[in-house]
């Protein structure tokens, strides 16, 4: 088990680096999350778009979803390319980081 | 240390040989059922953080063929995968008919169709490049081919490009 301090609070995460229990995640360990992961720029409308559908799908779902479920969903208004440019190096995985989710499951 | 250098080490000592960075896939036949896994494997490439490179070759071109690419079939003749006699396969209009039934069920599953497929591994950043020799064989020129082929090249650049990562031959 590994323990990061994320603003202020102690967060288990994987080994994997995901977060083990997607409750310890607040919206005030994004920025934090972000630069840690490697998210460039500043976190803008869209990554938090995407960031919240992550996590209503994990919580309704069982799994975040993948980049194609991402970039289909009316919920997030950018598709796979922007997605990419967004959270670059993977943006499913990448976001479910920063959600506090664990690593999304699906071939596609 | 970051997070991301922080597990990105621990990935790397984990295994001898550390977590696979860069995929060159190759795709050298015309059928859905060898068409289909390539693009799947270069998709999910991408969506772990890797460099993905796709290779067409010989009847593979058919998958980027602007003419071609919307009526790749399943292969029923010699297929024991389909679990149907040979002889049944070569039948007039049953590979159109399991062509039809897999179309079907690709898409309950929601996977794209392969020209969606093609526009999407693009959109990932994956690397669609067409063989020169395949192309040259087939007489075959650039305008053939849909707009998110990157390039023609040899099998010399095709290595190159490939150097330092997995060579994939599906």
């Amino acid at each position: 088990m590994n323990i990061a301090r994320l603003a202020g609070v102690d967060v288990q995460l994987n080994d994997e680096g995901f977060f083990v229990d997607p409750e310890q995640w607040t919206t005030e360990m994004v920025p934090q999350l972000a630069e840690e992961w490697g998210v460039p720029g500043p976190i803008t409308d869209q990554h938090w778009e995407v960031l919240h559908f992550m996590r209503k799908e994990y919580f309704e779902k069982g799994t975040g979803p993948t980049v194609r479920k991402l970039g289909k969903s009316a919920d997030v208004s950018v598709g796979v390319k922007e997605l990419y440019q967004l959270f670059p190096d993977g943006p499913a995985k990448l976001a479910a980081r920063c959600a506090g989710i664990p690593k999304p499951k699906g071939c596609i | 240390m970051t997070l991301a250098e922080q597990f990105n080490r621990s990935a790397a000592s984990s295994d001898g040989d550390g977590p696979i960075t860069k995929v060159s896939i190759v795709i050298s036949k015309a059928s859905l059922e060898e068409i289909y896994p390539g693009l799947i494997m270069a998709n999910g490439a991408r969506a772990e953080g890797m460099e993905a490179n796709v290779f067409f070759t010989f009847f593979g071109l058919d998958a980027i063929h602007r003419k071609r690419q919307d009526h790749i079939k399943v292969s029923t003749v010699g297929n024991p995968g389909l679990h149907i006699p040979t002889w049944a396969g070569g039948l007039p209009g049953v590979s159109a008919l399991m062509t039809k039934y897999m179309e079907h069920q690709i898409e309950a599953l929601d996977i794209p169709s392969i020209p969606d497929f093609i526009e999407m591994i693009s959109d990932t950043g994956a690397g669609v490049y067409a063989c020169l020799a395949s192309v040259d064989l087939f007489k075959l020129e650039r305008d053939d081919f849909v707009e998110q082929v990157d390039d023609i090249i040899t099998i010399g650049d095709f290595y190159e490009m490939a150097a330092g990562g997995q060579i994939i031959f599906t």
